[in-house]
């Protein structure tokens, strides 16, 4: 086969890849686990925005996958294992979560996101046309993942996945926001992730443990 | 030129702020740079009523008549806010609340929040709107959790986590947005995501791609306007921060993200052609209204009590922008303006007569007026503004979004009337006791800065009984651009 015709297939698996890690990282309890996940996650869109650089032959998207690279599959891994041996949390597991559901639910949620997908796919004429629902419903199971979880660094590490998902659909859909957006973006996420890591320490002084059980006073009574 | 200034200003005060921040000047330095942006502002409102609208930077930045009144309103209660903050943070560090090191925090934030919040306004870029939103959401998040304690730290995390899905939903959009534009302006010269660019092409965009886009923005922009049921951070976040905070966060911060709503809308309604999007912003806003209006009755926090009127007060803006049209756009511009100069100078009073009393809860704090009439009558006063009383500003704006929505949509009638009358009977009833009765509290170390508040109101009184002519012109030249 010719070359230029198994970069849309490549492309359609690491879609599909990507749709599988966020599958595991719903069936994963371990903070640990979840981190390695994450990092593939990240190699995986590394992988397909190179193809697509290469393919529609942009050199701002080099420039993004090399970001991507640096930022999520190098960065925030590192940092995240630090943090978690740091705080001890590393083999923290979730124990209150019903994994069959989940896994349930987040099957909904995929076909939900295929519907939703459909009319954009039919108009779109970058080569990774079909994957814009596969984005879609891996920010859709990022979002399951948070609002399931109750330790901080899981829910952190499902607002990283959701973010990995909103990258794809904009190289997937449009190949890649302009590069001046995308650096606004890289740095809001890195900060964030910074707030965050100051965050962590902060909850464990006053609560002396991660888990979110105990940020739960502030309701309607 | 006026332009990088205004934006560069506040940057500048960051940093500064971030090297002196911790001595006993900062407090003046953070308000002098605060005057320093007014005036810089004012200059650029000028040249604005002087020229026109102009856009500027390779067309990145731009103003108009919609944003520059925002611009200068932000300006002006970001001064002010300063001002108060100066004796109250004080009195905070005098009680052992705060450090120099959490002061210097604050500060620098406090300077970075602005540049973020004057970013988003004067920005052409839809991007860009998209990354100064997110950095003045992370840029507060410290300031809601300046105290450390439990409650202030759980609050934080919610808005953060809240308030970054609900963001994360905007960028979405705003890809879709892309994707739609690029497909019409192409990728050269990188206009495909420029508002004025957009905006001259907007009937040729693709409608079912905008229709979704739109879903997506409002969502996420909407969790930033306290919109109901997308709320839950903001009750939390106003009361557990510190008072200035609180005043910002609901007197400019919200107004910017309904801003980027409205500018979504613009775009979308002229794309679908079809009032699908007006519709949901009156939804949006209607059961915000309701919703916040109900939970007012079951407050025990003074700060929580006015951050669930922000929700109310939010709803019914959205709601008149919703409706569209001359006169209830007008409306919604003017209640922006009320609401915001109303809500902070409310903050003011409710974050001294905590002070005063010791506590945030309603049941302790009493007698306001005979320990510090200015305190007690300012939170009488401002109180009645926000309820609508005329003569104030508010009254007017809401006088007129319910006759509008009377005459065009008559089956919301009841419920705005209800939200209205549930929110007068709620505040009303909590704020008579606190602002009059007994009390043998002692007065406040440190005499508080109140002459923002009365400015603030005495502002709201006129809007209410002589609104001066330029300003109505202004406004209408921005209501006729919202359109709908």
């Amino acid at each position: 086969m010719h070359p230029s015709h198994m970069i849309p297939e490549l492309l359609k698996l690491l879609a599909a890849s990507l749709l599988l890690i966020s599958f595991a990282m719903l069936s994963r309890r371990r903070t640990q686990r979840l981190i390695t996940l994450f990092a593939w996650q990240g190699s995986v869109l590394f992988v397909s925005t190179l193809l697509v650089a290469y393919s529609a032959g942009l050199t701002e998207l080099y420039y993004s996958a090399t970001l991507t690279l640096l930022l999520k599959v190098i960065a925030l891994p590192w940092i995240l294992h630090r943090l978690t041996r740091r705080l001890g949390a590393q083999w923290d597991s979730e124990t209150l979560v019903n994994i069959p559901i989940t896994m349930l639910v987040g099957l909904g949620l995929v076909i939900f996101a295929f519907g939703l997908a459909q009319p954009i796919s039919r108009m779109a004429t970058t080569i990774t046309r079909n994957t814009i629902g596969i984005a879609l419903a891996v920010i859709f199971l990022a979002f399951l993942m948070m609002i399931t979880r109750r330790k901080a660094i899981t829910q952190v590490i499902g607002f990283l996945a959701m973010e990995n998902g909103l990258f794809f659909a904009a190289t997937s859909a449009t190949y890649g926001m302009p590069m001046v957006i995308e650096l606004g973006i890289a740095l809001d996420l890195l900060v964030g992730f910074f707030i965050l890591g100051i965050f962590f320490f902060q909850i464990r002084e006053q609560f002396d443990s991660l888990d979110l059980s105990h940020l739960e006073s502030l309701k309607e009574e | 030129m006026d332009l990088l200034i205004v934006l560069g200003l506040p940057l500048l005060g960051a940093l500064l702020l971030a090297l002196f921040g911790a001595r006993t000047y900062a407090a003046e330095l953070n308000a002098g740079m605060s005057f320093a942006t007014l005036v810089a502002v004012a200059f650029l409102v000028l040249r604005v009523l002087r020229h026109g609208s102009l856009l500027a930077l390779h067309e990145q930045f731009f103003v108009d008549s919609f944003n520059v009144f925002l611009v200068a309103l932000t300006a002006f209660v970001g001064f002010t806010t300063a001002l108060f903050s100066r004796p109250y943070m004080r009195i905070e560090e005098q009680r052992g609340r705060l450090s120099q090191q959490r002061l210097r925090l604050y500060h620098s934030m406090y300077q970075l929040f602005m540049a973020a919040m004057f970013l988003a306004l004067l920005t052409n870029n839809m991007g860009l709107l998209w990354v100064a939103m997110e950095a003045a959401t992370l840029s507060t998040v410290l300031l809601v959790s300046l105290y450390r304690t439990r409650a202030s730290l759980e609050a934080a995390w919610k808005y953060f986590i809240l308030c970054g899905v609900g963001i994360a939903q905007a960028l979405f959009g705003t890809i879709l947005l892309y994707f739609a534009a690029e497909h019409v302006l192409g990728r050269q010269g990188m206009t495909a995501l420029l508002w004025t660019h957009l905006n001259a092409v907007k009937g040729q965009l693709e409608p079912r791609v905008l229709g979704l886009a739109f879903v997506f923005l409002l969502v996420g922009y909407g969790t930033k306007v306290g919109l109901a049921p997308l709320h839950n951070w903001l009750p939390d976040a106003h009361a557990e921060g510190p008072t200035p905070v609180s005043a910002v966060l609901s007197g400019l911060l919200l107004n910017v993200a309904l801003y980027a709503v409205i500018r979504c809308k613009v775009l979308v309604e002229g794309s679908i052609g079809s009032y699908l999007p007006g519709r949901m912003l009156m939804t949006f806003g209607l059961l915000s209204a309701v919703l916040g209006a109900f939970f007012l009755w079951r407050q025990r926090d003074i700060k929580r009590l006015f951050g669930y009127s922000s929700i109310e007060h939010m709803g019914i803006i959205t709601f008149a922008f919703g409706i569209g049209g001359p006169i209830a756009n007008f409306a919604a511009l003017l209640h922006m303006t009320v609401h915001s100069l109303t809500k902070s100078s409310i903050f003011f009073t409710a974050g001294h007569a905590s002070q005063t009393a010791h506590t945030q809860q309603m049941d302790g704090i009493r007698g306001l007026v005979g320990i510090s009439p200015t305190i007690g009558w300012g939170l009488m006063l401002g109180s009645l503004a926000i309820l609508g009383m005329p003569p104030f500003g508010v009254f007017a704006s809401e006088f007129l979004i319910l006759t509008t929505a009377m005459r065009e949509h008559p089956w919301t009638t009841p419920f705005l009337l209800i939200a209205l009358g549930v929110a007068f009977a709620a505040i009303f009833r909590k704020v008579q006791p606190m602002v009059f009765g007994e009390s043998d509290a002692p007065p406040l170390p440190h005499s508080p800065a109140l002459v923002p508040v009365f400015i603030h109101l005495a502002i709201v009184l006129m809007l209410g009984v002589y609104m001066p002519f330029a300003l109505a012109d202004w406004y209408r030249a921005a209501a006729r651009l919202i359109g709908g």
